[in-house]
């Protein structure tokens, strides 16, 4: 990058997290361009998604994160992001997906003051892109796994956010929503957005992915373009055991 | 209606519409959150208020506003600290409140009797200066619950998400625990203070029974408190009963009403759900003799795809052709 660029949408450098004792992610470093469509991959445990979770302020740790060049806890400009959770936690049971997706907009609202026409084209829009505007007056719990996957990318979009992070978006969810991400992300390619994403199968966002940043152990052991299941990602283990404090820093 | 014209009757019917709207107001946010029984710990905790009150001899209102306040407060930065494993903590102040203001009472020379009038309600000797405090810091309860409503609803739904977007969680949790426990003591002269939760939690469960949308059920919520609340009230003159238990059971008798018409919604709305990734059917399959005409709300569910509706029946889809219906 150079000095006379928009920053960088996300920066690591050697950050590691520690939960209740346990180093989950070590030593972890990168630089995420904007307009940049990147997966982090992993095995089960490999701390994907707490790495995520510190990207976004919600773990503590150590090393610098930075956000477009700014420290995660001096950062403000929460609007800008567009975060998606592994699975949805809401168990409101009277709510409709339309208020789930609108909740998606509070960043740029103000308190006290009703929504705006273009608040509600948007969350109108949102439900949309996702094919969900015939069900946006359902009850969110009552609707499909997938279908709640849809409504929370939705919340997501409905913000207008720069920088997309996605934990696992394609887990569980049916071929049909597969499908519909994988639109919206080229959507989101297209009009230049950052998209960062916890993936564990790429599924049908694989030809879309730029750059596929892989997690063992806590660490980063292969960044670079993706490659298809089978070759790659799986034969590039490291030789050290899990007991290896020092670690082996690898390139 | 000659009961209109009493002045201690308006002063009551007013602070019960007061307590019908803001328990089933903020009970919504409680519900939804899980902590529909925080109102009763409240409430025990509010009863040490009324007993410092009594000790130092000053009104009880307002101190047992400030005790209950600063008592739920201290309760919600406990439980974001992680501090109160589960329910322990939280029913150890209760108690600790509920003991606490019996103790207090005592000490002040006053009775159980005294102590009832806040524990049971006591809404026909309602004083008007009760009413103004009950009055403001009603109005106050109501205008945060519906201005802030998208803030809330985001924070209690979905906390990661909304600190994602940089709403400041902390402060509305705070702001959420505090109007609770404002309601809660401003409704003890109403339904008193064992029995204000009840508001705060059935009507909202009623109104879940009978409508979709989170605003549209704090509304009807509201509604139906202020129905039990003006019911009970009228009720209770009529019928010479305790004001605050009359409006409870109204309020659960509009919860058991809410079964059946809720079950009769259900069927109206016809349960539809999309079918995706579907394989069109084989060959022709025409069911065997079929009488039953499938029809919107017909009561079998209705699976829309491929551009027409299928109406499952004992486990296999049946599509409406040419006069009689095809397995699909």
């Amino acid at each position: 990058m150079t000095s006379t660029d928009s920053p960088p949408a996300v920066t690591l450098a050697d950050v590691d997290v520690v939960l209740s004792g346990v180093p989950i992610v070590r030593h972890a470093g990168f630089t995420i361009e904007p307009g940049q469509t990147v997966a982090i991959t992993g095995n089960n445990g490999s701390g994907k998604t707490t790495l995520m979770r510190a990207v976004l302020g919600l773990v503590p740790h150590r090393g610098s994160i930075r956000l477009f060049g700014t420290e995660v806890q001096h950062f403000h400009h929460w609007r800008r992001i567009g975060y998606v959770p592994q699975r949805s936690s809401i168990m409101v049971q009277q709510a409709t997906a339309r208020e789930v997706v609108a909740t998606g907009r509070l960043g740029l609202r103000r308190p006290l003051w009703p929504a705006s026409s273009s608040d509600r084209s948007a969350v109108a829009a949102a439900l949309g892109e996702v094919g969900m505007s015939d069900r946006a007056g359902a009850p969110f719990v009552r609707l499909s796994g997938g279908q709640q996957q849809r409504v929370l990318i939705a919340r997501a979009l409905a913000g207008e956010a720069d920088l997309m992070v996605w934990d696992e978006p394609l887990a569980g969810v049916d071929q049909h929503t597969q499908n519909v991400l994988a639109e919206v992300v080229a959507a989101l390619r297209r009009q230049g957005r950052t998209v960062l994403m916890v993936l564990h199968e790429p599924g049908p966002l694989e030809p879309l992915i730029d750059r596929a940043i892989t997690l063992a152990d806590g660490r980063v052991v292969a960044d670079g373009p993706f490659q298809s299941a089978g070759g790659g990602h799986e034969v590039h283990e490291l030789p050290h055991s899990h007991s290896h404090r020092t670690g082996l820093e690898v390139v | 209606m000659d009961w209109l014209m009493l002045e201690f009757m308006q002063r009551a019917l007013l602070a019960a519409v007061i307590t019908g709207l803001t328990a089933p107001a903020i009970g919504t946010y409680l519900v939804q959150r899980r902590l529909s029984l925080l109102g009763d710990g409240l409430g025990h905790l509010a009863v040490a208020g009324v007993g410092l009150a009594f000790l130092t001899g000053t009104a009880p209102l307002p101190l047992a506003v400030v005790v209950c306040v600063l008592g739920a407060v201290g309760i919600e930065l406990l439980r974001e600290l992680g501090r109160t494993s589960g329910d322990v903590g939280l029913a150890i102040l209760f108690y600790g409140g509920l003991s606490g203001g019996l103790l207090l009472a005592s000490l002040a020379g006053q009775g159980t009797g005294t102590l009832s009038a806040y524990l049971f309600g006591s809404l026909l000797t309602i004083t008007a200066t009760e009413l103004w405090i009950v009055g403001g810091l009603g109005a106050i309860v109501l205008l945060v619950c519906l201005g802030l409503l998208p803030q809330l609803f985001a924070v209690s739904a979905d906390e990661p998400f909304a600190r994602t977007i940089g709403l400041p969680v902390r402060f509305y949790n705070v702001l959420v625990v505090a109007l609770a426990a404002i309601t809660v003591t401003v409704s003890m002269r109403t339904v008193g203070l064992l029995l204000v939760s009840a508001l705060m939690v059935v009507p909202v469960a009623t109104a879940n029974h009978l409508v979709i949308g989170f605003r549209r059920s704090m509304l009807v919520a509201m509604g139906l408190g202020v129905l039990a609340a003006v019911s009970g009230t009228v009720g209770s003159y009529e019928f010479d009963t305790a004001p605050g238990a009359l409006i409870v059971v109204i309020g659960i008798g509009l919860f058991a009403l809410s079964w059946p018409v809720s079950l009769l919604l259900a069927r109206r709305r016809a349960p539809s759900v999309e079918l995706v990734d579907d394989q069109p059917p084989l060959a022709h399959e025409v069911t065997e003799a079929h009488p039953h005409q499938h029809a919107a709300g017909c009561g079998h569910v209705a699976v829309t795809h491929g551009g027409h509706v299928d109406y499952i029946h004992d486990g296999h889809r049946h599509a409406a052709h040419e006069g009689h219906y095809d397995e699909h």
